[in-house]
């Protein structure tokens, strides 16, 4: 080869008609917030489930300037979110970050950063089924004129059944929210811990779904509001824990298992805002936090 | 854009001017009322304004059927096909973009696709010149993307424009989007956006 320097494929993979493609759904999307605009989804060089729509979505957006950052589950380091940033970065060549707060776009499965998004910046989530009715309803020509009639009875009726079996909503992530109080959206799996950042948030939320061929969209400032009912409100979940590497409280934690000995730790799901509080000079109590583990190390105390 | 010939006038370095044109086009709709410059990246015959050329050249293909309300537009309707593939149609309602003209009179929009209940992301996008987008009567908006009010000041609007608006927005889910356009600049009041007495 004479000229390896030339390319294989077009600036962030997807070819020009497929952008353009994309980039229409896109729009309607954010004329009609909550409404999931059918859409040609393409096969990507990953198998779907691995964040195909929202890869679609952002290769649409992304220009030469745009600093990425791609979260799964809050982590900047796990397998979907480190191919996703490397492909991009081979295809686009554009500029990668694990700082949220340096970040134009930010690609996401199942979580939103903690650190609180600002005006211009675009947030793209993963979605695995975008139909909030779907396993309610599994037919999508009944769920489509669910939605065109504003027919929501039956997820009321979930999140009834849910109080009428546990005593309280027990969904806890995909947790359905309605958009400008027309559409209910499904809005990805993420914690619902994570739905009252969506509510009026002043950054563009864009949602992909490449099985499924969906797109849709929150413009900037939109209310999204989670379904509950007046004597059984929306809550989200509050972890006693600290983060035992920065000593944050009030985040999204995961839980570690240590040891064989009931021994584990809670840290925070989101790596970088973890890593900025411990750079500012915050620190966690570290191991062991529960468990056998630490009964011994205090009792050694 | 006096000698521009059928030919000339396209995107130079298409993959990444409209990737521009199509982010303030997506950040214009994201904020309703925010006006955006579209730039110069595209010279198309009159009467097509740059603005106007600049979102169809980003947007409009094969798929994406486009009308023309001016008579005079046969120029730039020649220099749309052969630049992006989209056909001109001659019937509002298949239309995907509707370049329409200066003044366009708004008793003619509702021969545009609203969508359908169950569809209703199958609906026309409107591209409306007007004369300027800042020093004309200011208009209150608010809306999705409006974190409260937003102030608008498009001059030369069509009569009926804000009891049309008012009817679209009613409409919702249903209903057309609006770009005005003026220059190369553009501002877009999607069908969520509500004017409201000022």
């Amino acid at each position: 080869m004479k000229k390896p320097s030339l390319p294989a494929y077009n600036f962030a993979y997807l070819d020009e008609q497929t952008k353009r493609m994309i980039r229409r759904a896109i729009l309607k999307a954010i004329a009609i917030p909550g409404y999931q605009v059918p859409f040609a989804s393409r096969e990507m060089p990953m198998p779907y489930g691995w964040g195909t729509g929202g890869v679609q979505v952002t290769a649409s957006i992304l220009g030469p300037d745009d600093v990425l950052k791609v979260i799964d589950q809050g982590a900047d380091d796990t397998t979907n979110a480190v191919s996703i940033r490397d492909f991009f970065a081979k295809v686009a060549d554009v500029a990668t970050t694990t700082r949220t707060t340096d970040a134009t776009i930010i690609q996401t499965r199942h979580r939103i950063p903690e650190t609180p998004l600002t005006q211009g910046q675009i947030i793209v989530y993963q979605v695995p089924i975008p139909e909030p009715l779907r396993f309610l309803e599994p037919r999508e020509t009944e769920t489509r004129v669910m939605h065109a009639l504003e027919e929501y009875g039956l997820v009321h009726v979930k999140l009834y059944e849910d109080i009428a079996q546990h005593g309280h909503i027990a969904t806890t992530y995909a947790y359905p929210v309605k958009v400008e109080g027309r559409y209910v959206m499904d809005p990805s799996p993420i914690p619902k811990f994570d739905n009252p950042k969506m509510h009026r948030s002043p950054a563009l939320q864009l949602f992909g779904a490449g099985r499924e061929k969906r797109i849709y969209a929150l413009p900037p400032f939109t209310n999204v509001i989670s379904l509950d009912f007046e004597d059984h409100p929306f809550k989200v979940q509050r972890f006693e824990s600290r983060c035992a590497l920065c000593d944050a409280q009030d985040v999204y934690m995961d839980e570690v298992i240590t040891d064989d000995r009931g021994g584990r730790m809670f840290v925070c799901s989101d790596t970088d805002h973890c890593e900025t509080r411990r750079s500012e000079g915050y620190q966690g109590a570290g191991l062991p936090q529960h468990g056998a583990a630490k009964a011994d190390w205090e009792a050694a105390q | 854009m006096a000698g521009t010939t059928l030919l000339d006038g396209g995107f130079t370095a298409p993959v990444f001017q409209s990737q521009a044109v199509f982010r303030l086009v997506m950040n214009a709709m994201a904020k309703p009322g925010r006006i955006v410059d579209l730039g110069h990246a595209v010279q198309p015959p009159s009467p097509l304004e740059p603005a106007a050329a600049a979102f169809l050249a980003t947007h409009a293909d094969y798929d994406t059927p486009v009308w023309f309300e001016d008579s005079g537009a046969d120029a730039a309707a020649s220099w749309l096909t052969f630049h992006t593939g989209a056909a001109v149609t001659k019937d509002p309602a298949t239309a995907t973009f509707a370049a329409l003209s200066k003044d366009s009179p708004v008793s003619g929009w509702q021969n545009f696709a609203m969508g359908c209940l169950s569809y209703p992301d199958q609906s026309a996008t409107l591209l409306l010149p007007v004369e300027s987008l800042r020093d004309g009567t200011p208009l209150t908006i608010r809306g999705p993307g409006i974190e409260t009010v937003s102030v608008i000041a498009p001059r030369g609007l069509p009569d009926g424009f804000t009891e049309t608006m008012a009817s679209n927005a009613a409409g919702y889910p249903l209903g057309f989007d609006l770009l005005l356009i003026s220059g190369s600049e553009l501002l877009a009041l999607p069908r969520t956006t509500r004017l409201v007495e000022a």
